[in-house]
């Protein structure tokens, strides 16, 4: 990126680096002249798909300066224009455009051993809005995913109710259901990263973050008809169907407010890796008490303690205590473009954008600060702004060439402001491994190269 | 899982917890002083004391008991006829979770000796003999010392002296993990160990972290004793500022808008070397649009600049199997025969006749890999240079003569 100061907001190609050897060395003998030029943005076009997506888009589709003539792109019939499309329901469920391979759910190399047992981290840096794709919502499994035949699935509810009962699909499907838009966020997100930077982009910075409509019926209405004992209850636990039959004590006071069972995630059915056929929503609180393939209820009067309360997703703290129960996924924000391991093809105007989100509620303001946290501006906030959900956040920014740093505060409506890390460390140390809220920094260097560091 | 119906079924309908944090309800309200910094581990003591004398009786549960606090027009729902009341042994079946204060645990024992057996065959492979092992998971033993037991306390997890946090340094409840090996275990056959031999590879575990001694036969009757054994029983807090959804919370930001106090300087950021650790950043993007992704070739002080020329094979250091040894390779690699990895030759012999091979596996030294040869991953090797991969990969394609 050492070209000089282009026009604002023009997208220039991609530096050759991109490019396997055998596009740069096509690239090169372009150069030679405008029809050589032309003839190889028409084999690279022809080629994109097959090789390297970004690389062929970056040279087919920005191609530097035309000639006078104009854009090959323009001036040469393209084989879209002049020819005949597929028919309808060629795939009867639809997929993306060849040309978005690169977004996928990827795991982390070396962050566990066990593939059945990991997790696959969501692509915020391609995405848009609030919903995350339904086949990019991030994973986590503890045993292995099961693709259950839902007319097998049964749900009990038990404990301290007037009537132990069972629900089919069927029964739980019967019943008055809502939709709700929630975030859905792993309590270890950002946990690589409490001691230093350990990894290179906001997909595995913050990618075990997703969100998504959730379709079901209110737990409430569940406990209320199987006349749960209001008095005595104080905990729910719920218990998946799965090897792991996971379990996570949940507040009796969320379980009689804003808890679903739902079946349905973005008007389908839940995807299998989800928790199809049903799983517990958990509005604010970490996912890993949002039980998959959920096959249990059981009210209570004291807490469980399991294994994911008391061997996993607990807060080691600078004394070597363990916080348990740390649940709340507290207010967060992070931008996802620019973002660490991307680079800026142009100096000039750039839409800075990101996503905000709190456990606790609405995202009441988001700041974004281009030189290290000293200064300032509030983002735009894009409707709609709900309670526990995902908001959209942008804010312009001129890029003058020089580094920057860009960070993004979000504020949730109960007056929290999200903290920088040095702030969280000085209360939890380096440790901890969960609940990692803090302001994210990105480091914009001259060449437009876009870093992951920990700015203080 | 039928046979697990003969297991004592539930009486939690009638029961009133003995937890102390339970009764005092103060944990399920608004956050006191109190409930906030209380040890869980604390009011466990009490649990533990008075569990055995107030252990369910086995047997089916009692009928329905009236809800004092049900919502009154919860009967007079229109849907309130949906779904159907459990079976007694329906419940029985699946009400398998086990409390701090031993609530569902089934009568039953197990010995150290039985322990051992049952983990050799069923555990080891993943865990190691000893319960040692971090190949596949996380060690179990370890970290934890007679002083710890004493205290209730880990030290280690005070002064980080243990590399890792083992399962015996964190546990705090032993319901817990009779419960997890009673419902997970063993990985790929879960739910099917008999309650003897969870209560023995309980007691093997126990056993493992010199809790109990080689003829200890642990069973319902002492389990709660053995409670007052664990390392770390003291170490665990309920922390209800981030179990309240209106707790305070414990970090403090304040919303500065202008010339607000920084440090001005990076403290951490991603090595150079480290820059391959998740594969080439340019194909995890979207090739339009204002940004791209990195490509890998190349350092982030060297980006923009020539893309160096690809050395030739005879500029490479050293030869290819001292080279090997000087990269590390062979710490999991052999030239013939499977180590960690696949041996150089297996690896020569699959790829051999591959178009685009030696690219290919550039790509995998360099980037890490996993899934080619079984879930072992091979872990990114950003640090052999680019030259000396290819020469690598050239003598293992050809054979690794």
């Amino acid at each position: 990126m050492n070209a000089p100061i282009r026009m604002p907001g023009r997208i220039q190609p991609a530096p050759e680096d991109f490019l396997s050897g055998e596009q740069v060395v096509s690239a090169r003998k372009a150069r030679r002249g405008f029809m050589a030029k032309a003839l190889a943005f028409g084999a690279g076009a022809a080629a994109a798909g097959s090789a390297r997506p970004a690389g062929n888009s970056a040279a087919a589709g920005t191609g530097a300066a035309p000639a006078a003539e104009g854009d090959p792109m323009i001036l040469a019939p393209r084989p879209w224009t002049t020819s005949l499309g597929q028919p309808v329901a060629v795939r009867g469920y639809g997929l993306p455009s060849q040309h978005e391979k690169g977004l996928q759910r990827r795991e982390s190399p070396g962050l566990t051993r066990v593939s059945a047992a990991s997790v696959s981290f969501c692509p915020l840096q391609g995405l848009f809005g609030i919903i995350t794709p339904t086949g990019l919502h991030f994973e986590r499994h503890h045993q292995g995913w099961h693709d259950i035949d839902p007319s097998q699935h049964r749900l009990m509810v038990m404990g301290l109710v007037r009537e132990p009962r069972v629900f089919t699909m069927d029964d739980l499907m019967r019943l008055p259901a809502v939709s709700r838009m929630h975030f859905i966020e792993c309590g270890a997100n950002t946990g690589m990263e409490w001691g230093n930077v350990a990894v290179p982009t906001v997909q595995y910075t913050h990618g075990m973050l997703s969100c998504g409509e959730f379709t079901g019926v209110p737990l409430a209405t569940l406990l209320d008809l199987c006349g749960v004992d209001r008095k005595a209850a104080r905990y729910v636990l719920a218990e998946g169907a799965d090897g792991s039959s996971m379990t996570r004590t949940v507040a009796v006071d969320r379980a009689m407010d804003d808890v679903l069972v739902a079946w349905a995630m973005n008007g389908e059915m839940l995807r299998p890796e989800n928790g199809y056929p049903l799983r517990l929503v958990v509005p604010g609180v970490q996912g890993v008490s949002w039980v998959k393939y959920l096959r249990r209820i059981e009210v209570g009067d004291s807490p469980y303690f399991t294994k994911d309360e008391v061997l996993h997703y607990v807060d080691l703290m600078p004394d070597g205590t363990h916080r348990a129960f740390t649940s709340i996924q507290e207010c967060k924000s992070v931008i996802t473009t620019p973002s660490g391991g991307q680079v800026l093809l142009d100096r000039g105007y750039h839409n800075v954008t990101g996503l905000a989100w709190s456990g606790r509620g609405k995202i009441r303001r988001v700041d974004v600060s281009f030189d290290g946290g000293r200064n300032w501006r509030t983002a735009r906030l894009e409707q709609p702004v709900l309670p526990k959900c995902l908001t959209r956040f942008n804010v312009d920014w001129t890029w003058d060439g020089s580094p920057a740093v860009l960070q993004s505060r979000a504020i949730d409506d109960t007056g929290y402001v999200q903290p920088r890390i040095n702030q969280l460390r000085a209360v939890r140390g380096t440790r901890s491994i969960y609940h990692n809220n803090a302001i994210q920094s990105w480091r914009v260097a001259a060449s437009g190269e876009v870093s992951n560091v920990q700015a203080l | 899982m039928s046979r697990r119906c003969d297991r004592p079924g539930t009486a939690r309908a009638t029961w009133r917890g003995v937890i102390g944090e339970a009764t005092s309800g103060r944990t399920a309200g608004v956050a006191s002083s109190w409930a906030r910094w209380s040890l869980a581990a604390t009011m466990l003591v009490g649990a533990a004391g008075v569990a055995h004398a107030q252990a369910k009786p086995p047997g089916p549960p009692p009928a329905a008991v009236p809800a004092s606090g049900a919502a009154p027009n919860a009967a007079k729902a229109p849907w309130s006829a949906i779904g159907r009341p459990a079976t007694r042994a329906e419940v029985a079946a699946w009400d398998i979770d086990v409390r701090p204060d031993w609530r569902g645990l089934p009568a039953g024992s197990g010995s150290v000796a039985k322990g051992m057996d049952v983990w050799d065959a069923k555990c080891a492979s993943c865990h190691g003999t000893f319960g040692e092992s971090n190949e596949v998971f996380t060690p179990i033993v370890g970290g934890t010392t007679k002083e710890d037991m004493r205290t209730g306390r880990v030290k280690a997890l005070v002064d980080g002296s243990h590399p890792q946090r083992t399962t015996m340094m964190k546990l705090s409840q032993l319901s817990t993990l009779w419960d997890y090996i009673n419902r997970a275990m063993p990985w790929n056959a879960p739910k099917s160990m008999t309650v003897e031999e969870v209560y023995a590879v309980t007691a093997y575990i126990l056993n493992l972290a010199d809790v109990v001694p080689d003829d200890f036969v642990l069973s319902d009757r002492n389990i709660a004793d053995v409670q007052q054994k664990l390392p770390n029983r003291n170490g665990k807090l309920f922390y209800t500022d981030l179990w309240n959804v209106r707790g305070a919370g414990d970090v403090r930001n304040t919303a500065c808008m202008s010339d607000c106090a920084v440090e001005d300087r990076i403290a951490s950021q991603l090595p150079d070397h480290a820059r391959g650790s998740h594969g080439n950043l340019a194909e995890q993007h979207r090739g339009i649009g204002p940004a791209r992704g990195l490509g890998p070739s190349r350092p982030a002080s060297a980006q923009g600049q020539p893309q160096p020329q690809p050395q030739p094979v005879a500029a490479v250091s050293k030869p290819p199997l001292d080279l090997a040894r000087a990269s590390a390779c062979t710490a999991c690699h052999a030239v013939d025969g499977k180590m960690v990895g696949p041996s150089f030759r297996d690896i020569g012999r699959r790829y051999a006749q591959a178009t685009g091979a030696e690219a290919l596996l550039v790509d995998k030294v360099r980037g890490g890999g996993q899934g080619s040869w079984g879930p072992m991953p091979m872990p990114p090797q950003a640090q052999v240079s680019e030259a000396d991969t290819r020469a690598l990969v050239r003598w293992i394609l050809g054979g690794a003569q």
